[in-house]
């Protein structure tokens, strides 16, 4: 077991100093390619930190009561991949019930998340590093929202840098890669002030 | 106990728990109790169970929207006008509607979900739209792609429809096709003949019903047709008509020509019917219509070859359709009463076509057509 870290501390270690996408490159594709526009960024970053601030929750139920007790940690993360599923689906249900207008701004991208690896890492950091209940349900979340800071921040650039003379080899994914390069190296600044492990 | 029977069992159990709470949240959240449809402003009333899509819905109480994908989204056929707030347009729905449907709330009714009452707008003609039940009575090649298949109507036992106007057939999933679609076929049946439809089809490569027409159907089949859909119909004025078609474009000239000459409709109306084809290959009903007309002074056949081949013997005309037709409208027929164009085929044909009318001055909205994709 870990030295306790904060909980509080753990949130916003994990937007700032150990962004799931700048320091760990997860969850990519989709990052790419929705970051051109600002809207859809909002909604998908959104529902990323929703759906990983659940999907953590329910998986550390799953993990701590019943697979860990019955000694089956190698099936981990088949049932990690159901719960995210099922999640995402009962998720999608009720936004469309409950909000029309969320939906349409929100729900389509529900799909397009339970295949993106940034929730099923954030799962797995939970599991590797042995967090408790409250820990898991704010490192979901920060990541969450650290996600939707990092592609809210490249949508940002993205459209300020849209109309500036890329050469034309390197217009298009090019560019937007080496931003995030250097988007990635600006968060390694905040990496010495807390030690997230 | 053993790892390889809990292990399984963990996995299913967990699955089945989380299925479980997706079908519970799913009775609660999707459950929109009765609404009720409203139809061209109270004239129809249905109360039905909320929930699905609006175009199933409806045909479950016998309207019956024109759709070609069995109400995927990827036609684009079942424009539905809606009046009451239904939410905002889909991005599914974009692609398939014009600045002017979107600004009239035009929505696909396949992708509409009836959530609380609805009011829209059908026209008219699609209240006496029916599904029946048919039989294959009979089906015989008319050249070597193309069948002429005739169906008994079963259940209702008659249809009404004007000349021109098109049914759909509905396909059962085969083979690797694994749903149901549903394909528009213009009737070349005359309506007179109230128990039968007949259609023309021409074999597709590819094509999800042609091939199913062609490969799978045969007679005493039962077969599903909804219809009678289209707006493609003789106009009554006393301008000629000057028909044109290719390949199974025939089917609503022959149930227009036939009909027209059995009641002696629009006696005014001059009749040229030009039909293009390749080779003697490709041509059919020749000596029908040949028939047709040496009884029947105002009718007049050119059926043309673009490609004959010297043993053939063909004596007809030769060149593309559009050449053709040019020569014609500049040399033999008669402008005094003005001109209409009629067209059925390719879209490729109908584009070429409608290009040569307009060069030779019959105006756009004088020309009809049905284009088939």
């Amino acid at each position: 077991m870990t030295p306790l870290i904060n909980p509080v501390t753990l949130f916003f270690a994990s937007i700032f100093t150990s962004n799931i996408l700048l320091s760990n490159f997860l969850g990519m594709c989709s990052f790419i390619s929705i970051s051109k526009d600002w809207k859809s960024s909002f909604g998908l970053g959104m529902a990323v930190t929703v759906v990983m601030t659940i999907t953590t929750a329910i998986s550390w139920v799953i993990l701590f009561y019943v697979i860990t007790p019955l000694g089956l940690e190698y099936l981990s993360f088949i049932v990690f991949i159901v719960v995210i599923a099922a999640v995402v689906q009962v998720l999608e249900m009720v936004i469309d019930r409950a909000s029309p207008a969320l939906y349409m701004s929100l729900g389509i991208f529900l799909p397009l998340i339970t295949v993106n690896c940034a929730i099923l890492g954030a799962i797995l950091f939970m599991q590797i590093r042995s967090y408790g209940f409250i820990q898991s349900v704010a490192f979901g979340a920060g990541s969450g929202a650290g996600w939707w800071l990092a592609i809210m921040l490249l949508a940002a650039i993205r459209e300020r840098t849209e109309k500036n003379p890329v050469p034309a080899g390197l217009k298009g994914p090019g560019i937007t890669m080496i931003t995030i390069g250097f988007m990635a190296m600006a968060f390694i600044g905040f990496s010495g002030m807390i030690a997230v492990q | 106990m053993n790892p390889i029977i809990l292990g399984p069992l963990v996995v299913a159990g967990s699955a089945a728990f989380l299925a479980l709470v997706i079908a519970l949240v799913d009775r609660v959240v999707n459950n929109y109790g009765e609404v009720t449809i409203d139809i061209n402003h109270g004239k129809k009333l249905f109360k039905v169970q909320g929930g699905s899509a609006l175009l199933g819905t409806l045909a479950s109480q016998g309207l019956f929207v024109p759709s070609a994908c069995g109400g995927r989204g990827s036609c684009g056929a079942c424009k539905v006008r809606v009046l009451s707030d239904v939410g905002p347009v889909l991005p599914t729905e974009t692609p398939y509607l014009s600045p002017q449907e979107l600004a009239d709330n035009v929505r696909l009714s396949c992708q509409v979900k009836l959530k609380k009452d609805i009011a829209i707008e059908l026209p008219e003609e699609l209240f006496s739209v029916r599904k029946f039940k048919a039989t294959v009575e009979k089906i015989r090649d008319l050249t070597y792609d193309i069948k002429e298949t005739t169906f008994r109507l079963d259940d209702p036992k008659a249809i009404e429809f004007v000349c021109g106007q098109y049914v759909q057939i509905v396909v059962p999933p085969y083979g690797e096709i694994k749903e149901s679609v549903q394909r528009a076929y213009s009737m070349s049946s005359r309506p007179g003949d109230t128990g039968h439809v007949e259609l023309l089809v021409r074999l597709v490569p590819g094509g999800i019903a042609t091939t199913w027409v062609h490969k799978m159907l045969k007679e005493g089949d039962s077969v599903e047709l909804v219809g009678p859909f289209g707006e493609f119909r003789v106009h009554d004025t006393p301008s000629a008509m000057v028909c044109v078609a290719g390949g199974s474009g025939m089917a609503p000239f022959k149930s227009m020509f036939y009909d027209m000459r059995e009641r002696d409709a629009f006696p005014d109306k001059e009749i040229w019917y030009f039909f293009g084809a390749r080779t003697t290959r490709d041509m059919f009903y020749l000596d029908e219509l040949r028939q047709l007309a040496s009884e029947w002074p105002r009718f007049h056949f050119v059926p043309a070859l673009s490609e004959p081949k010297p043993e053939e013997k063909w004596e007809g005309d030769v060149g593309l359709i559009t050449d053709v037709l040019d020569r014609y409208i500049k040399d033999r027929v008669a402008k005094d009463k003005g001109l209409e164009g009629y067209l059925c085929g390719s879209p490729g044909m109908i584009n070429a076509c409608i290009a040569v009318m307009t060069k030779n001055e019959i105006s756009a909205s004088n020309i009809y057509y049905d284009k088939f994709a």
